[in-house]
């Protein structure tokens, strides 16, 4: 291969005393997709802001682009360098246009006044390039979110960056939306430029990278070319340990006697809200693990909104163990004996000032109360401390504030929240998503556990092999709507291929 | 964007490497000693400020009639913050303390004037506060107003209701009933120690709201509806109850704060009482370290808060500044001490 353009070289970070980097190599050439894994905290996301400048690397470190080394300071000097990043959490100002996005910081001016319209004749060819469906006068609040991604890739390319770093830029993305930014990432690397691709997802390493170099703790663990990426193999680098069952399924609902008989536990009968979802109906049963698939948009998360009254519905109802119920808020779903986690737990889940252990308690504080209305403070810490061994969260103590932990970690709080009121029904939205390899694989224990001890589960999710992995039925939305459903028994096994014909409609053509 | 150089104030702590145990030890007492920090808060700076006004007043600061007078006008402002306190926890504000107060007071003192039921002034006074706070609370939590719009509206609504109240005059009771918690002290060694009773009110504040915002289950649902009410929301927790009892709550002590005024000075005057005491209520929050966002704060910090600008006060005139630069200087020291807080916070972060 010809010439590397970036190379770096032994580069540490220290704070203080904790080294979050140690002595990394990484060494990236123009017209390749590296994807860097690792868990979180691994280091990833230490080593990209010392590209981008937010970070200056300890001394002895050294990073050279083109052969040439060079210092990457503040936050211009990567972009200075040639360097931009794609954040997880997209960076764009929804309340302007497009152009005004991509020169945000760099407008043009003429005589003082804003040159509006040259600013956006220049970004026309950039859209054009990218394939984009939309101008550069249209306001990015009305863009999707794979929109937006163009925009912020369409804001690198204007800046003539070479090594474009993406951090888990599918997280938001809907199957279809990824399939194009996958063709976009491949174009762009025909054109010459470097990619340095982060992700959890392994099926996207496997699409896209010519070679993965996997982090752990701070240091390099190594690299893989492209012929020898398997996925055994990455997370047995990522975890440092053999990880001989990912998806833990023992649970059978067949073998249980609680779910074959009577009705369903949550019955939802052609709920609609008339805007989102039209008209959805959809049984769990008692040890049952159901998948909720589809594309992002689909309506998944407004039906388990509408289920659990956090949204008004206008027809339709919800039969808990064959009665109807009445559900206007949370609180009389929590009450009713559903409880769901939220897909956005930064937005709608954690509080990220509060300590696990208010965390953790919260659902369940005025059933503990003392007097109408004393915390029991001994109790909360024994639930708190109950939550962690069982779970095996990792913090320092249950007292820290949820905003410190993991990713995955606060994932397990709130879990355990939602855990402690002992639902009858438990709908999870997203469960593992922006979430490490290890705890992904230990939330699928917990799964498996509650449904073997009764609990009727909705997962909701993107990640098919995760669907595939853990449910025993897949439902199926498409466009507001059930699409169908697929059941898993012992000789055919549920299949990506299908799930992914009932979401986007392919199947009628077929037909 | 991207490039934005503030988000690297908040990332050291973000990249640590959270599985292993070093770092984990190292979080800990860094989050430890950020605790310990928000904890004292602003009480260096309140000894700091004692101390400086008692070596430039040659010694006349820490005198026993000093002290007194100090708590003393401390007591009201403790009261209203206290309230205040609950309010901005959830991430609102009441600018209608102040008017709600003088509204209080104004009933407290007609109810007075009547033979039989002069000594119900004092519940009045209360209830009238509490009536008002719940009302504001009802706006903003059943209709959705914003709190800033709602509670600008009352402090000029109800401000004209106390001057109806009294036909736009001053009302006097130079006989009312219990007007020794406005002037007495409780005396705890007779001849050497004796307390304001408005100072054992103020104290009194506190301690139950310590109370309710630490004890309660009430308290934890405060903290979260500040702290990311769309959670809260759909954790099952009633985020318009909470909400109309912190302003119910602020409104209740505000009416407290107007019967303490009313016993002190055996009038009210629709006009004049309770003046902007609504920015030097926010203003002890503030000092006292609670967010103005909401979620993060204490009771105790409020009251640090209170007796800086209690001592700030005293400590002028002792040493005999002027009126005019009395103004000049208490803003100055409010904004450099919040400064202070926060390149403090910031440093703890690191190191």
């Amino acid at each position: 291969m010809s010439e590397p353009i970036l190379e770096m070289r032994r580069v540490s970070k220290s704070f203080f005393s904790i080294k979050a980097l140690r002595d990394v190599d990484l060494t990236v050439y123009a017209g390749e997709i590296h994807a860097l894994m690792g868990e979180n905290g691994a280091g990833k996301s230490t080593l990209m802001k010392i590209l981008s400048g937010a970070y200056r690397p300890d001394p002895g470190s050294e990073i050279r682009i083109d052969g040439e080394p060079v210092q990457i300071s503040g936050p211009l000097g990567g972009r200075a360098a040639g360097i931009a990043i794609i954040y997880q959490e997209l960076s764009l100002a929804p309340n302007l246009s497009v152009a005004e996005n991509i020169y945000l910081g760099r407008e043009v001016s003429r005589g003082g006044l804003l040159a509006r319209e040259a600013m956006q004749a220049a970004v026309g060819p950039i859209l054009a390039r990218l394939g984009a469906d939309f101008t550069p006068q249209t306001q990015v609040a009305n863009l999707s979110m794979g929109q937006r991604q163009l925009v912020e890739i369409a804001r690198a390319l204007h800046a003539r960056s070479r090594i474009l770093i993406m951090d888990e830029p599918t997280t938001a993305l809907s199957a279809g939306e990824s399939e194009r930014l996958f063709a976009l990432i491949r174009q762009l690397r025909a054109e010459g430029l470097a990619i340095i691709y982060i992700s959890h997802r392994m099926d996207e390493v496997y699409a896209l990278g010519d070679r993965v170099t996997v982090l752990r703790d701070g240091t390099l663990v190594g690299s893989l070319d492209k012929g020898d990426i398997r996925a055994d193999t990455i997370v047995r680098m990522m975890v440092g340990r053999d990880v001989s069952s990912f998806y833990k399924k023992d649970h059978d609902p067949k073998n249980d006697p609680n779910a074959r008989q009577g009705a369903p536990v949550l019955a939802a009968v052609d709920i609609a809200d008339g805007r989102r979802v039209k008209g959805c109906s959809l049984t769990v049963h008692a040890g049952e693990v159901v998948g909720l698939a589809g594309l992002v948009g689909a309506g998944r998360t407004e039906l388990a909104h509408l289920i659990i009254g956090a949204a008004p519905m206008i027809s339709g109802h919800v039969e808990i163990e064959g009665r109807a119920v009445s559900i206007r808020t949370p609180g009389e779903a929590l009450d009713a004996g559903i409880a769901y986690l939220t897909e956005d737990r930064k937005a709608l889940g954690l509080f990220l000032d509060m300590s696990c252990l208010d965390n953790i308690n919260l659902a369940v504080l005025g059933r503990d109360a003392r007097f109408g209305g004393i915390l029991d403070r001994d109790k909360a810490r024994d639930r708190a401390k109950r939550a962690f061994a069982g779970l095996g969260i990792r913090a320092a103590n249950v007292g820290v504030p949820a905003g410190g932990l993991s990713g995955g970690n606060q994932q397990k709080v709130l879990l355990s929240r939602l855990l402690a009121i002992g639902p009858k029904i438990l709908i999870l939205d997203e469960p593992t998503r922006g979430v490490d390899v290890g705890a992904k694989s230990e939330i699928y224990s917990i799964i498996d556990n509650l449904a073997k001890s009764g609990t009727a589960v909705l997962v909701i999710s993107s990640d098919l092999p995760e669907i595939i992995g853990i449910c025993d039925r897949v439902i199926v939305m498409r466009a507001g709507q059930i699409a169908g459903q697929i059941r898993r028994d012992a000789t055919s096994p549920l299949s990506q291929e299908e799930i992914m014909a009932l979401a986007t409609g392919t199947e009628q053509l077929d037909a | 964007m991207p490039e934005n150089g503030a988000s690297s104030n908040i990332a050291p702590a973000k990249a640590a490497p959270a599985g292993s145990g070093l770092a984990a030890a190292q979080e800990t007492k860094r989050q430890r000693t950020r605790m310990i920090i928000r904890a004292v808060g602003m009480l260096p700076v309140l000894l700091l400020l004692c101390i400086g006004f008692h070596v430039l007043s040659d010694g006349r600061f820490f005198t026993g009639q000093n002290i007194g007078i100090v708590v003393q006008q401390s007591a009201v402002n403790t009261v209203l913050a206290a309230g205040m306190t609950f309010v901005i926890l959830t991430g609102g504000i009441d600018l209608s303390v102040g008017s709600i107060l003088a509204a209080a007071a104004m009933a407290g003192l007609i109810i007075s004037k009547f033979p039989d039921l002069g000594a119900l002034w004092l519940p009045a006074a209360v209830l009238t506060g509490a009536v008002f706070g719940v009302l504001n609370g009802g706006l903003i939590a059943l209709l959705r107003l914003p709190p800033f719009i709602v509670t600008l509206g009352s402090l000029t609504a109800v401000r004209g209701a106390a001057r109806l109240l009294g036909a736009d005059t001053t009302v006097f009771n130079p006989s009312i009933p219990y007007a020794f918690i406005g002037n007495g002290a409780l005396t705890l060694i007779p001849g050497v120690l004796s307390i304001p009773w408005l100072w054992v009110i103020a104290l009194l504040v506190i301690l139950v709201s310590w109370l309710v915002l630490k004890r309660t289950v009430l308290g934890v649902h405060i903290y979260a509806v500040g702290g990311n009410e769309s959670a809260a929301r759909l954790a099952g927790i009633k985020v318009w109850a909470v909400l109309i009892f912190v302003y119910g709550v602020s409104g209740l002590l505000a009416g407290l704060g107007g019967a303490m005024q009313a016993a002190r000075l055996y009038a009210a005057n629709g006009l004049q009482l309770g003046q902007s005491y609504e920015l030097d209520a926010i203003t002890a929050v503030i000092l006292g370290g609670t967010s103005f966002v909401g979620g993060i704060g204490s009771i105790w910090g409020t009251l640090v808060g209170a007796l800086i600008i209690a001592v700030l006060s005293n400590g002028l005139i002792l040493i005999g500044v002027s009126d005019v630069w009395q103004y000049v200087i208490k803003g100055l020291v409010i904004i450099g001490a919040v400064a202070l807080d926060r390149y403090r916070l910031q440093g703890s972060a690191r190191t």
